[in-house]
């Protein structure tokens, strides 16, 4: 039988692998599962800041740009797009706007997170300005206009006419209490 | 060496501390085994509670939210304190017997690795008595309903979590050391018994895994207290990667809980078969192909989560291959089976129900695998059908035969035989009347986990609780054989107990003496 190492050294080793698999949970598969789906475009991720290259505008493609706009269980804010879809030729810059109102009493604070349909389109829509890049504070009865302004890359797949780029509003007054008292 | 274990006449002082101090593998084994029995009889009452609220459509004993509660306890407590303890306390009292060893290679930690346990579940359970009420969110806490949406109490759980992984991780670098350490001379790892490889397999799963559990929970814990976003849309993070998270660890799991199982079983058939185990080594290769495949099948658990098509049609595929090494493990007991001088007692029941129920469970499973057909069984009564038929019928009948095989190996003395078969028999019809009929709620439609459903769904549901009623029954009847067993039964002095009883364990007396194998046994 071929030598076998002592329980202290195989003990090493477990805990070790353990511990290992401990860290692999927590700081490896997060953002793993990010970079995945940022390659793949699968979680409708879209990307940050856009800086706006010279493209010729392709006029011989029109898609269609649908906006949705939902509220996060708890949000009580009025959240909705001012226009639900636009035509648009790829390679144009196009701005739209969203229209927010906070009716409590409350001064509060709000996050809209983006998502592309189709997984496919994701890479290809651009966005140069967009109020979901920082939190929205909105003081109690207030209301905004809150500007995109998107360019649809013309390298967009040839079988995307339809790009659905839905918003959540999420309430996250909690967690940025320090930065409402900074804007009052 | 010579003095042995303290008992009720050496004062009870001597004798709990006996217990609480204990590094004699049997000790712990023996503690292990009462302490998922209570567990089972525990998550059994909360299965109860359910089956009776379910026997008829409306809200009649208990509220909606206490519902939740009692679904999620019942999965947890059965999960990881009844069926996972159960297999680690028959590890402790048989893998050494079986490889020739004294006992465990590291037994202090092993003391500690049981002891912490009782502590885990007094946490878990505490929370019932909070304000606020226990876990609802199902066992599988899914975020953002566990963190988000959770009841104040979710911190004790997480903590609860955090002790049973500790438990279960030590419990299985404990079995490892001793396997890989501690076989007597000339027990090759080809010459182990299945009951040993089943084990030691099982327990780098859990090295493996556990510890991704623990990093899940930690991560709700710091979105919950500490204010990341590991799960929540709203700082940047994904709900979706929870699950990814939770069933990289759950889906090996149910390998955990059932590969020991197969060992026993492997051990039971060929007894009361009269023959070798049938093709031995491809019962080792499949049980390691399980374990492998078990690390790349995760995501077949959330198809309906929004999966591009290929990984829907890769983890389906992935999935669909698992059936290939565990067909290979079914036919070998049919075949060991095969021309055998078969007798029935109650261990051996058991085990050919296990094949059968197993098998069957399987079977679902091959149906849940298609990725399409998924899309209507997903979170139905079909779901619950499946998982119980291969954890009940499959770790839970197979844990049953094991107490009986092993029982008088350990005490001494004989059980019941009869009161046995009694228990077999109203356990196999009660669990199918219960299970059976959750198969056609299912594909019915019926969602799992509401505490209320529609008229269309009445009577089945009221048959699948007289089955439950019936099969919590026959559990009874097993603590009263156990424990007249142990006080009363027949006491045997043969060493083998079984006719066809083959392996290290059965050289030994019986009952099993307090130290087993000081010197290594000479392995032909």
């Amino acid at each position: 039988m071929s030598v076998r190492s002592g329980n202290g050294p195989l003990l090493a080793k477990l805990v070790t692998l353990a511990a290992a698999m401990f860290m692999f949970a927590i700081f490896v598969l997060p953002p793993l599962y990010d970079l995945f789906c940022e390659i793949t475009g699968i979680g409708g991720k879209t990307e940050g800041a856009y800086t706006a290259v010279a493209v010729e505008v392709d006029t011989s493609r029109e898609i269609e740009v649908q906006f949705v706009a939902t509220k996060n269980a708890t949000m009580p804010w009025d959240f909705y797009p001012m226009e639900e879809r636009v035509i648009v030729h790829p390679g144009e810059s196009r701005e739209v706007a969203f229209y927010a109102q906070n009716r409590t009493g409350q001064d509060m604070v709000g996050q809209a997170i983006p998502n592309v349909l189709p997984n496919n389109a994701a890479d290809y829509f651009h966005k140069t300005e967009c109020f979901c890049f920082n939190n929205q504070p909105l003081l109690a009865g207030e209301t905004a206009e809150l500007a995109l302004v998107f360019i649809v890359d013309p390298d967009l797949p040839a079988s995307v006419n339809t790009v659905t780029l839905s918003y959540t509003m999420f309430d996250i007054t909690d967690r940025t209490k320090v930065q409402i008292s900074q804007v009052q | 060496m010579a003095h042995g274990p303290a008992t009720l006449a050496d004062g009870w002082g001597k004798y709990l501390s006996r217990w609480l101090f204990t590094t004699n593998h049997k000790d712990i084994g023996t503690l292990y085994l009462w302490f998922s029995f209570a567990m089972f009889i525990m998550g059994g009452a909360f299965a109860m509670v359910i089956r009776a609220e379910l026997f008829q459509p409306g809200m009649q004993l208990i509220k909606p939210e206490f519902f939740n509660q009692m679904t999620t306890m019942h999965g947890l407590v059965m999960v990881f304190g009844a069926i996972m303890p159960a297999f680690v306390g028959l590890a402790n009292w048989m893998i050494p017997m079986m490889i020739g060893a004294p006992d465990m290679a590291l037994p202090r930690m092993n003391n500690l690795s049981f002891w912490i346990l009782p502590f885990a579940f007094a946490i878990l359970t505490s929370t019932l008595f909070m304000e606020g009420g226990g876990p609802n969110f199902g066992w599988t806490f899914y975020a953002p309903l566990s963190t988000t949406y959770a009841p104040d109490t979710v911190n004790y759980f997480i903590f609860g979590v955090h002790i049973m992984g500790a438990s279960s991780i030590m419990g299985s670098i404990n079995i490892i050391a001793t396997v890989m350490n501690m076989r007597a001379p000339g027990m090759t790892y080809m010459k182990m018994p299945m009951f040993v490889w089943t084990w030691v397999i099982t327990a780098f799963l859990l090295v493996a895994v556990m510890p991704v559990l623990a990093g899940a929970v930690t991560m709700m814990l710091m979105d919950i207290n500490f204010g990341t976003s590991f799960f929540d849309a709203a700082g940047g993070g994904d709900p979706v990667l929870f699950q990814h998270i939770f069933w990289f660890f759950g889906h090996p799991e149910v390998y955990i809980i059932i590969l020991p199982a197969f060992g026993v079983v492997s051990h039971i058939i060929p007894t009361f078969s009269r023959k070798p185990l049938f093709g031995y080594s491809s019962m080792v290769y499949a049980t390691a192909a399980i374990a492998f495949l078990s690390f790349v099948v995760w995501a077949h658990h959330m198809f309906t989560v929004g999966m591009p098509i290929a990984g829907e049609l890769y983890f389906m595929y992935a999935t669909m291959l698992i059936a290939v090494p565990t067909g290979v493990k079914v036919f070998n007991w049919i075949t060991t089976m095969y021309r055998g001088s078969l007798t029935f007692e109650t261990p051996m029941l058991f085990s050919i129900a296990f094949v059968i129920l197993f098998t069957f469970g399987g079977f679902t499973g091959m149906m849940l695998s298609i990725a399409a057909a998924d899309m209507q069984y997903h979170d139905t009564y079909f779901v619950v059908a499946h998982f119980h038929y291969v954890m009940v019928a499959g770790a839970v009948f197979s844990g049953t035969a094991a107490v009986y095989y092993w029982l008088p190996k350990w005490c001494g003395k004989m059980y019941d035989e009869t009161m046995g078969k009694v228990q077999f028999w109203i356990a196999f019809i009660g669990f199918n009347i219960t299970f059976m009929p959750q198969h056609f709620l299912g594909l019915a439609g019926m969602p799992r986990r509401y505490a209320d459903y529609g008229l269309q769904f009445a009577d089945w549901n009221m048959v699948s609780s007289i089955g439950a009623f019936m099969y919590g029954g026959a559990q009874i009847l097993f603590l009263f054989n156990v424990i007249r067993t142990i006080g009363w039964g027949e006491p045997t002095k043969d060493p083998k107990v079984w006719e066809g009883a083959e392996g290290l364990e059965w050289t030994l007396p019986t009952p099993a003496p307090y130290h087993t194998f000081a010197k290594p046994p000479k392995i032909k």
